[in-house]
């Protein structure tokens, strides 16, 4: 359909050639009148940290509702891996390989923090209530291996000191760590993570871009949406720009810094 | 199972076995032992419904319907087919979890308290069917000649054997619901209680689960109207009406829901207070049911197993919100 407006538009510079993880096809998301996204059209290579970013309002949140199916989209397509899986619920999405965190956390208060990380394995476990509940030997073996995995996720992002404190009691920035390690519990292919830096201050930041960049590291691709243009401009590989629900320019961090438009839409010039 | 649950177990286990050595003896409390029993088949449905409140966060005014699915298919094909208990028992289980299923469903589907709902009209309905079909159920007039529970030969007749077989089975069940609430299904229902968004988000089928929960808490009931007709052996719609599942709904809150503790507790009170006292209040009883219910609801909402943590904190230091819910 529209395969030659997909080349021009949010097209894989040549030195990031890899296949592409995630494509989203002429994506239209409405709530009643209101149109929140319009016609976007976009290709993430695997592998990369891939930044949105784009004025409040500007549907950034939206479109990730719309990959991780928190939000069904009103038409268009969204293509992870080469299957289509708009529209699908969220825990077969997350079954699938894409996992996230909430612009506002959103952990399990009064589980531990390792709990909530042994929650993430659930999508790669399988014993049932019936299994469950008679605690057959596999099940047993699977709660096992299950606090291990859980257990090095911790160790990954520097939490196994907290590991049985309550998640609730956490402070803010690590409490953002932590979602982050539930998300990758889940072994994701693709990790999106909304305003992850919201909140914490700049050595938090530091060490949190050090941590997306480890996460790279392991062959993880990450979609961040973040208002800290530092923390963006510093681990980004590639930035998409969204302005009132529409693509406005996508490039390298500095390819976007200096586009025109961009300025304009974060400066407020005249319309 | 968490091992923080092995203690009382053991305790209660101990108190269980030693009960019918305090109470036989003594004819002003005799019949306690008859209580118990009751005590003891309520807390099955309990065990299940609070499963369903406390870690599901759905309610069901339906458990009295499931009771007596589990019950009626028992009475039927003993008394008028002549099968064996025991074979009746999992056929009523099977046939109840079935039901369950085709309700929870659409209703679970659905999100907030559409299953409340749903129960609600599926127990009149079944309570209408029970008085109704008289050629089956009896009517309104009930159902006699139901046999006692008996393997082979072997025929349980005394209370004190009925007391340990019911109470048995009672601890085998919250070993089985320990078991998953301590497990990979326990932390998925718990996490959907809390943040449901996040659940589903990290691959918890929600609704799904849910169903099961469901169908885990009408087969409890099913199983415990089983044990109720062979025990009693005579069957009445008026044992299975909406008002038995308020009773059940009210046992898990007195008790306090976020914990199958609370649901043997409240059970076992409920069950004293309603057998050897409220029936002074004669047609008022409903009237007193209802000023439990709004008294746990204003001043104990998580039920009595919160008052041990409630007076040590008025008492000591304020302590940081415990492992409830919200």
């Amino acid at each position: 359909m529209s395969e030659a407006r997909m080349s021009t538009v949010g097209e894989v510079s040549p030195s990031s050639s890899g296949e592409a993880v995630l494509e989203i096809r002429d994506l239209l998301m409405q709530f009643g009148g209101v149109t929140a996204l319009r016609g976007i059209n976009y290709r993430v290579p695997a592998g990369i940290i891939q930044a949105v970013i784009g004025p409040n309002g500007a549907g950034k949140t939206t479109l990730f509702h719309c990959i991780s199916g928190m939000l069904k989209p009103t038409a268009g397509a969204v293509i992870f891996d080469g299957e289509s899986i708009e529209g699908l619920p969220p825990h077969q999405i997350a079954g699938r390989g894409i996992s996230r965190t909430f612009q506002h956390v959103a952990l399990f208060q009064h589980m531990s923090v390792l709990e909530n990380v042994m929650l993430g394995r659930h999508p790669r476990t399988r014993s049932g209530f019936f299994s469950t509940g008679f605690r057959l030997p596999p099940m047993r073996r699977e709660e096992r291996r299950i606090v291990e995995a859980a257990s090095g996720y911790l160790d990954f992002v520097g939490l196994s000191d907290s590991a049985h404190q309550p998640a609730g009691s956490l402070p803010l920035g690590r409490q953002k760590i932590l979602e982050i390690a539930r998300a990758l519990a889940t072994e994701p292919r693709l990790l999106l993570l909304d305003e992850p830096a919201g909140g914490l201050n700049m050595r938090e930041t530091e060490e949190l871009g050090e941590l997306i960049q480890r996460i790279r590291g392991e062959g993880i691709t990450i979609m961040l949406v973040e208002h800290d243009m530092n923390l963006i401009m510093d681990i980004s590989d590639r930035v998409l720009v969204l302005h009132f629900g529409q693509y406005l320019a996508s490039g390298s961090p500095s390819e976007v810094k200096d586009h025109a438009e961009v300025v304009e839409a974060y400066l407020g010039g005249s319309e | 199972m968490d091992r923080k649950h092995l203690v009382p177990l053991l305790i209660l286990c101990a108190f269980l076995i030693a009960f019918p050595w305090f109470v036989t003896p003594f004819k002003a409390v005799s019949h306690y032992l008859d209580v118990m029993v009751f005590a003891g088949i309520f807390s099955m449905v309990t065990l299940g419904l609070s499963m369903l409140m406390g870690h599901a966060g759905q309610i069901s005014l339906a458990q009295a319907a499931f009771f007596g699915i589990g019950a009626y298919t028992s009475g039927i094909l003993t008394s008028r087919f002549g099968w064996s208990p025991l074979a009746a028992m999992p056929f009523g289980i099977l046939l109840s979890g079935g039901v369950a299923w085709l309700v929870g469903i659409p209703a679970l589907r659905l999100k907030g308290h559409y299953l409340a709902m749903a129960t609600l009209g599926f127990g009149v309905i079944v309570h209408i069917i029970l008085s109704e079909e008289v050629d089956w159920t009896g009517g309104p007039s009930g159902m006699v000649d139901i046999p006692g529970l008996q393997i082979g030969n072997w025929k349980l007749t005394s209370d004190v054997g009925w007391y340990y077989l019911i109470w048995g089975v009672v601890v085998l069940l919250m070993i089985f619901c320990f078991n998953i609430l301590g497990s990979r299904m326990g932390r998925a229902l718990r996490a959907i209680h809390e943040e449901e968004r996040a659940a589903e988000a990290m691959g918890v089928p929600t609704a799904r689960y849910k169903v099961q929960v469901f169908i885990l808490g009408a087969a409890f009931a099913a199983l415990a109207g089983s044990f109720y007709t062979h025990y009693v052996t005579f069957l009445n719609p008026a044992s299975f009406n909406l008002m038995w599942s308020i009773r059940f709904v009210l046992m898990v809150m007195m008790g306090g829901m976020q914990s199958l503790w609370g649901a043997i507790i409240g059970t076992v009170l409920m069950t004293f207070v309603g057998n050897e006292w409220l029936h002074h209040f004669a047609e008022l009883e409903i009237v007193v049911y209802g000023a439990i219910l709004l008294i746990v609801a204003l001043f104990l909402p998580s039920g009595l197993i919160s008052l041990p943590g409630l007076l040590k904190r008025s008492s000591g230091p304020a302590s940081p919100k415990g492992s409830g819910h919200e």
